[in-house]
């Protein structure tokens, strides 16, 4: 065990942690966040993704002594409820996801490559989205959301 | 013992009944929750259905649960539409079996279709009993009386008026129901007449779906949330192959494992615990545990192995007039054979439960499994304590479709929990999910049938050969039906045999000679076994159709006709031509024979699903030289009768569509002579962005008829109309799931 001092959400978040553990762990149990969630714990599905000084990457194959002094962000950090993010509005608007456990993925992947893309090109949004899964298939919805949220969703 | 607490919900908390008493909205002291009885509400009292707070909440108590498709906005918009409130209003809690009356859970795509029913009738007849306490109150007979979002008036005189919540507040809402049927098809009925649903006007409409705000927000919890005081994590060790068993087990390298607690060993069950989540994944991997070899050996061809084996059991499913007779005499005889794989639910995420297992007082458990009531027996069963000292709590959870293994998390959480005498938590690995979890069986089937000269089709013979959908049966309601009971040696005592009929069950064709017969292959082992077979979203529909339309388009082909007028040609149906017509006009279908060649193509597929009929067009792109097929569109034309929130089901429709794209292009359970060797999502992939087509889904409402099911049906036709289209855009007929054409050539 060892003292890790995150940064989560904007608060620091000292762990008594394995220094060892996946960031997934130390966040969901050691910080008690329900996000980013498990789906594979080998990096191909995306549902336990955080960003990490404004880069998404796959908390769960992130040693916890690695994030130690990075801003992490996690899906109940973009927004509130009152104030949802922007991405997560669109989101809504568009009704994306079926069950939505994947969805964490999703949102956050979709906030990073709108901070660095704007206005996405089709290959731009394949390599941020290619490697997260939705197993429901609500692909079609989610695309929306994204141009949505760019704001170059075409009238219909 | 730490007492659990369901703080994580304490909307939960606000009604639980000891002697069907409503304990109300100040239950003190957590504590004092796992001592209730867990009695399952009877389902002859008003009031196990719906309350009416003095707030002006609507409570509904449904054995429904959401499976991540929207059903509980579209259950809150029925009852809303009958009670006449907002629906804000209403508030559903559903699948607690000490709370909610058992509807038999989720399955069969009746949630809506049946499961519906008794909330419609609830809440009508709540509305008049509320009607009649109303009228007493303003002094004007029921007919003269108006409801508005819950507020009660008179006609004549809008100013004297009483909310159903002081109505409710006043005087016990209850009312004696005549109950029937049971599991998913249980029907109340009371004094209460529903509406005209000529006259809805929530009911119909597009309300946003209630759990995705939250779940977009971060603010959603599922059954991996849940974590109750003093709770152990565990993980499980699966043995190596069908049947193997356990020698020997060595605790030593994992006893230095920070917070590691102990191995539980029942049988051939091998399960870790730990103070942590990490630390059980830790000790799974680093315990070191011998096994036997494995009882069974599997098949290294399984369709020769399907084709070869002795049927377990045979049916006769349809015989109208003398197809044998006719296909004999034809002078025009076609033949074709297809194979679908065994397929897996491979759920996003990973089955997880929470169990609290006591000897005495009341068992808990947490999960996000279909059948809550189903399951509070089985574990029961299993955990050898009384049904009614079993809790099941249904919280929701990853998409399921079926019997995923949810049920089987929760068996492993109940076993560990009873031998550590603590709360415990498993969420499986993506191994166990994948390679441990039920499967879609594997289905082989054999259509021969006679073309007369006019182009017509005078006999059809179908022949299948299919392990059964239920070699473990899908109701979670005996102890051998869960991987974890099987492991500790009790028997799978119920399974049942299910036969892959024409299309899966029901035909819209008039085909005057038909002879249908399943043979169920005896299952690979009978006990714990990677690839024991359940219910998969649709079960055998998607193997079922890819044949029978499949080979409808190799006749239509024989016949030089369209594929959609050569459907018209054999149906009389009006649903089924009035789909066809929609897609059809949709894509601007280019009526012709196939093949098309050239590298493009489209394909149309038609199926039936419990009264709901469904139309796809695929359209793709065949790189010549590579043989990649790419669906660059569907397009889905659906009639479930009355369409309660058409948005959401949109939604669900067009998710469908992917996923059976997933299914039909990609999916296949791999497995040498003793593994599953699909173990992650690199070994089982699945539809990715970039399989991604355009998507269009025609909503064909009739309000005029009852509504059937859409949670299933739309996944039936989608691999028939893409092994369709590429037939058009190549000539070659594909007649393996997964569709491949530069592995697979012309087929079987």
């Amino acid at each position: 065990m060892a003292r890790v001092s995150l940064k989560v959400n904007g608060k620091a978040r000292p762990l008594d942690v394995d220094p060892q553990t996946p960031l997934l762990y130390a966040l969901r149990d050691h910080a008690g966040l329900d996000n980013p969630r498990f789906g594979c714990g080998l990096g191909q599905c995306g549902a336990c993704t955080v960003l990490l000084n404004n880069v998404p990457v796959r908390s769960c194959l992130l040693p916890v002594a690695q994030a130690a002094g990075k801003e992490i962000v996690t899906l109940e950090g973009l927004g509130t409820p009152e104030h949802p993010h922007p991405v997560q509005q669109a989101f809504i608007d568009e009704q994306a996801f079926q069950c939505g456990y994947c969805l964490n993925g999703w949102v956050i992947a979709a906030k990073a490559l709108l901070d660095r893309h704007p206005n996405p090109t089709e290959p731009q949004m394949k390599a941020a989205f290619e490697g997260l899964v939705c197993r429901c298939g609500s692909h079609v919805q989610i695309a929306a959301a994204v141009r949505r949220a760019a704001g170059m969703r075409k009238t219909a | 013992m730490t007492m659990p607490t369901p703080s994580a919900f304490p909307s939960r908390r606000d009604f639980f009944k000891t002697g069907g008493l409503l304990i109300g909205f100040s239950l003190a002291s957590p504590d004092v929750l796992p001592q209730l009885a867990a009695a399952t509400p009877a389902p002859g009292r008003l009031d196990a259905w719906l309350r009416i707070g003095a707030d002006e909440t609507v409570h509904v108590f449904t054995g429904k649960v959401d499976i991540g498709m929207g059903v509980q906005t579209a259950l809150i918009q029925v009852v809303a539409e009958e009670l006449d409130v907002a629906p804000a209003r209403v508030h559903m809690l559903m699948g607690d079996t000490s709370a909610t009356p058992d509807q038999g859970g989720v399955g069969g795509s009746t949630s809506i279709a049946a499961g519906a029913r008794p909330l419609r009738n609830a809440a009508a007849t709540a509305r008049l009993l509320l009607l009649q306490l109303a009228s007493a109150r303003l002094v004007a007979p029921v007919d003269q009386l108006q409801v508005k979002n819950g507020i009660v008036s008179r006609k004549d005189d809008s100013s004297r008026a009483v909310s159903y919540g002081a109505l409710a507040a006043a005087q016990d809402l209850n009312d004696t129901l005549r109950v029937s049927g049971g599991g998913f098809a249980i029907n109340v009925e009371g004094s209460g007449k529903p509406k005209d649903p000529a006259t809805y006007t929530i009911v119909g409409q597009s309300l946003p779906r209630v759990d995705l705000p939250p779940k977009i927000l971060g603010r959603a919890r599922y059954s991996t949330d849940v974590r109750v005081p003093g709770m152990l994590h565990g993980r499980v060790i699966r043995p190596a192959g069908a049947g193997a068993p356990l020698r020997n087990v060595d605790e030593t390298a994992v006893k230095a494992i920070p917070g590691y607690v102990k191995t539980v060993i029942q049988g051939n069950f091998v399960g870790v615990l730990a103070e942590s989540e990490w630390s059980a994944i830790r000790a799974a991997s680093e315990l070191k545990v011998t096994w036997g070899s494995p009882a069974a050996v599997f098949p290294l061809d399984l369709y020769a192995h399907m084709r070869a084996a002795k049927p377990k059991a045979t049916r006769q499913l349809t015989a109208q007039g003398d197809a044998p007779g006719a296909l004999s005499r034809a002078t025009r005889k076609l033949e074709a054979s297809y194979l679908w794989p065994f397929q897996a639910h491979a759920t996003m995420g990973p089955g997880c439960a929470v169990a609290d297992v006591r000897s005495a007082g009341v068992t808990t458990v947490w999960t996000g499994a279909q059948k809550p009531h189903a399951l509070q027996k089985g574990l029961a069963e299993m955990l050898r304590l009384p049904e009614d000292q079993v809790r099941v709590v249904w919280v929701e959870a990853s998409g399921s479709y079926g019997r995923a293994g949810d049920e089987d998390v929760a068996a492993d959480a109940a076993l560990l929990s009873q031998a550590a005498g603590k709360p415990v938590r498993v969420q499986w690995s993506r191994a166990d999910m994948t390679a441990w979890g039920g499967k879609g069986p594997a289905v082989l089937v054999d259509l021969a049938a006679a073309l007369d000269p006019q182009g017509t089709v005078a006999a059809l013979e179908l022949t299948s050969r299919a392990f059964s959908g239920t070699e473990i049966i899908p109701q979670p309601n005996t102890a051998g039906n869960m991987l974890a009971a099987q492991l500790i040696g009790m028997p799978n005592t119920n399974p049942g045999d299910e036969y892959v009929q024409w299309g899966g069950s029901t035909y819209a064709y008039t085909i005057p000679n038909v002879r249908v017969t399943g043979h169920i292959i005896a299952p690979l082992y009978q006990a714990e076994s990677p690839l024991r077979t359940t219910h998969l979203r649709d079960p055998n529909g998607p193997a079922g159709t890819f044949a029978a339309e499949s080979f409808m388009d190799e006749l239509a082909a024989a016949a030089a006709a369209d594929p959609i007028e050569f459907r018209l040609r054999h149906t009389a149906d009006p649903r089924a031509q009035a789909v066809l017509a929609a897609v059809a006009g949709r894509v601007r279908w280019d009526t012709r024979p196939s093949p098309k060649h050239g590298g493009t193509g489209r394909g149309v597929a038609l199926a039936l699903r419990g009264g709901t009929y469904v139309a796809t067009v695929a359209e793709v792109e065949v790189d010549a030289h590579s043989g990649a097929v790419r669906v660059k569109r569907l397009v889905c034309a659906h009639d479930c009768g009355l369409i309660v929130n058409p948005g959401a089901l949109k939604g669900t429709i067009q998710a469908n569509l992917i996923q059976s794209l997933g299914r039909a292009l990609k999916e296949e359970v791999t497995f040498d002579q003793t593994r599953v060797t699909s173990v992650d999502w690199n070994t089982y992939p699945v539809a990715r962005w970039s399989d991604v087509p355009e998507v269009e889904v025609i909503l064909l409402n009739h309000p005029e008829i009852a509504p059937s099911g859409a949670g299933e049906p739309s996944s039936r036709p989608t691999a028939a109309a893409i092994a369709n289209a590429i037939f058009d855009a190549t000539g070659q007929r594909l007649r393996r799931v997964p569709l491949r054409l530069h592995t697979t050539g012309s087929g079987p």
